[in-house]
């Protein structure tokens, strides 16, 4: 299945979706120094988001939180691409100055947890393939 | 860079690197959103409240990308104040700090004044001195200040992260998009509080689950919906500070509005879709939040937004002769806490063993692993304390929590 969104930044990347339904912030939501999910009671509470293409509706808390994702690419603990329903400014602002690819105003409920992505940054175009590909 | 945003001759010089590396950098960040969100163009601004200052929030990486931008002498062009510190300035080791972190916070600091940012370390600007007007355009970030400014002040600012914040005061402008612009700002459902509301004091810790519960309800849907809050008739400046602060933590919301009392209330069509909140749901929560740490509790906090005068002066009268059983903080701006030492609430205050931790708040300090819980009366705190900090914490509504404080220390401890 292929979805079409825009670009907030561009960039090439693939993997494994992680998907939340619910808003994340960042800072405080997320470890900048291990990748993982802080809040509690989140649905993504305890996930390693690190390489992983994450996808979630918004963005909400702190406008700390595009430092967070800064600290993350750093720390190589960023996730390898994001998907959002509508991307805030503050989430825009991290992908930006950390170079993390991003595209927003995809219809992320058609997205199933764990589906291998290519999610192309260029041209605003997520494929979501059938079976997950054989390590090469 | 690619974009149809039309740009002044001055702005393009930036963006091509005429006035140096920084601008050119602040240039195209700035650009860069307002491409994406379809800017026309960039606006002058009036000012700038930048976050991202505590050094536990940025790590090497933040300090170095700051190190960087200030290398060039580059200043802001617009006032522009800073949000709280990791930590109080004058006074961090007797806050427990240590002090390879104080080095690295006033490296932080040392590189925000050189670009020509004001060391307020507070995030409550519109308290002291930078108070923008109606309709002003100003680029903040600070996720409680913004939704302050916005729906209290009714001037306009994104929700800006710390960078772009940054960028906005070093260029004096910010694209035209979102909250800059009428339609960005108009209510999309209608909130209806049911049942009575306390009398309108320093209720702030009602007002910051009121405003938790609206700012999840207003995610249902999976897009952010901007409520239209009817049913609410007073609401002092503290707990429209407590509000503004909880709804955009737990909703990410930039706005609010509450009919007869925000300034752009009237301003719009008023939605069709329409919920319900009840205030018994409210209580329901805070009697639930109340005992959520579940153990006995080593620190209190209260200053989450900072505290206005009129709160220390509560939390003077209500501790007045009586002593604190654990480790209490009360974090506001240096210029706010110097009202209260000539009013001689400073006094009385530290008396009671509470510390003025100013500069800084319980969310940027580097509290994590120091306490075992804690009990403040922000909602916003909470989240930040429980998540960020892996501490359990209880919601206690101010009087109520001074009074667990100067409880005499149970046997258990």
């Amino acid at each position: 299945m292929i979805l079409t969104g825009r670009v907030i930044y561009p960039g090439k990347a693939q993997g494994i979706a992680l998907v939340s339904h619910q808003a994340l912030s960042f800072f405080g939501g997320v470890d900048p120094e291990n990748g993982i999910v802080l809040e509690s009671g989140h649905e993504l509470e305890g996930q390693l988001i690190a390489n992983k293409i994450l996808v979630f509706p918004s963005g909400k808390g702190s406008t700390v939180g595009s430092y967070t994702l800064y600290r993350l690419k750093q720390n190589g603990l960023a996730p390898a691409a994001i998907l959002n329903a509508e991307c805030e400014p503050i989430i825009a602002t991290g992908c930006i100055i950390s170079e993390i690819p991003c595209i927003d105003r995809i219809e992320i409920a058609k997205i199933p947890n764990n589906a291998y992505l290519f999610v192309n940054g260029e041209n605003g175009v997520v494929e979501i393939a059938q079976v997950s590909p054989q390590t090469s | 860079m690619k974009t149809n945003m039309v740009l002044t001759a001055e702005e393009q010089d930036m963006l091509n690197g005429v006035y140096g590396k920084t601008l050119r950098k602040a240039m195209e960040l700035l650009v860069g959103l307002g491409t994406i969100y379809n800017a026309k163009r960039l606006i002058p601004i009036s000012s700038a409240q930048v976050a991202g200052v505590s050094y536990d929030n940025l790590g090497e990486a933040g300090l170095e990308f700051l190190e960087s931008l200030a290398a060039e002498g580059i200043t802001a062009r617009v006032p522009a104040t800073l949000n709280p510190a990791g930590m109080d300035l004058e006074n961090w080791q007797k806050l427990g700090i240590n002090a390879d972190f104080a080095s690295k916070q006033y490296r932080v600091l040392n590189a925000y004044e050189k670009l020509g940012i004001q060391l307020t370390c507070s995030c409550v600007p519109y308290l002291i001195g930078n108070r923008p007007g109606f309709g002003e355009h100003i680029a903040w970030s600070e996720s409680s200040a913004v939704c302050f400014a916005n729906s209290v002040l009714a001037a306009r600012t994104n929700r800006e992260g710390g960078p772009s914040a940054l960028a906005a005061a070093l260029t004096g402008r910010t694209a035209e998009y979102g909250m800059h612009l009428d339609v960005g700002r108009a209510p999309t459902v209608r909130v209806i509080i049911e049942g009575k509301l306390p009398l309108s004091d320093l209720q702030t810790a009602f007002y910051g689950v009121l405003a938790k519960q609206i700012g999840e309800r207003c995610n249902e849907k999976g897009k952010k919906e901007i409520p239209l809050i009817e049913g609410i008739d007073q609401i002092s400046l503290e707990e429209l500070k407590a509000f503004s602060a909880s709804i955009a933590t737990y909703g990410g919301q930039a706005i609010f509005h509450i009919q007869g009392i925000t300034p752009e209330a009237d301003n719009y069509p008023v939605p069709l879709e329409e919920t319900l909140v009840s205030t018994v749901e409210v209580k329901r929560e805070i009697d639930k939040l109340r005992n959520a740490a579940k153990t006995a509790i080593d620190f209190y906090t209260l200053g989450c937004p900072h505290l206005s005068e009129r709160e220390i002066e509560r939390i003077a009268q209500l501790v007045k002769g009586r002593k604190v059983n654990g480790e209490f903080w009360l974090t506001t701006a240096r210029s706010i806490k110097s009202i209260a030492d000539r009013k001689g609430w400073t006094e009385i205050i530290e008396q009671s063993g509470i510390k003025f931790s100013c500069d800084t708040c319980c969310v940027v300090a580097p509290i994590g692993g120091r306490f075992h819980a804690m009990a403040t009366d922000s909602a916003k705190a909470r989240y930040y304390s429980t998540s960020k900090h892996q501490l359990p914490t209880s919601l206690v509504p101010l009087e109520d929590l001074i009074d667990i404080a100067c409880q005499p220390k149970g046997s258990e401890q």
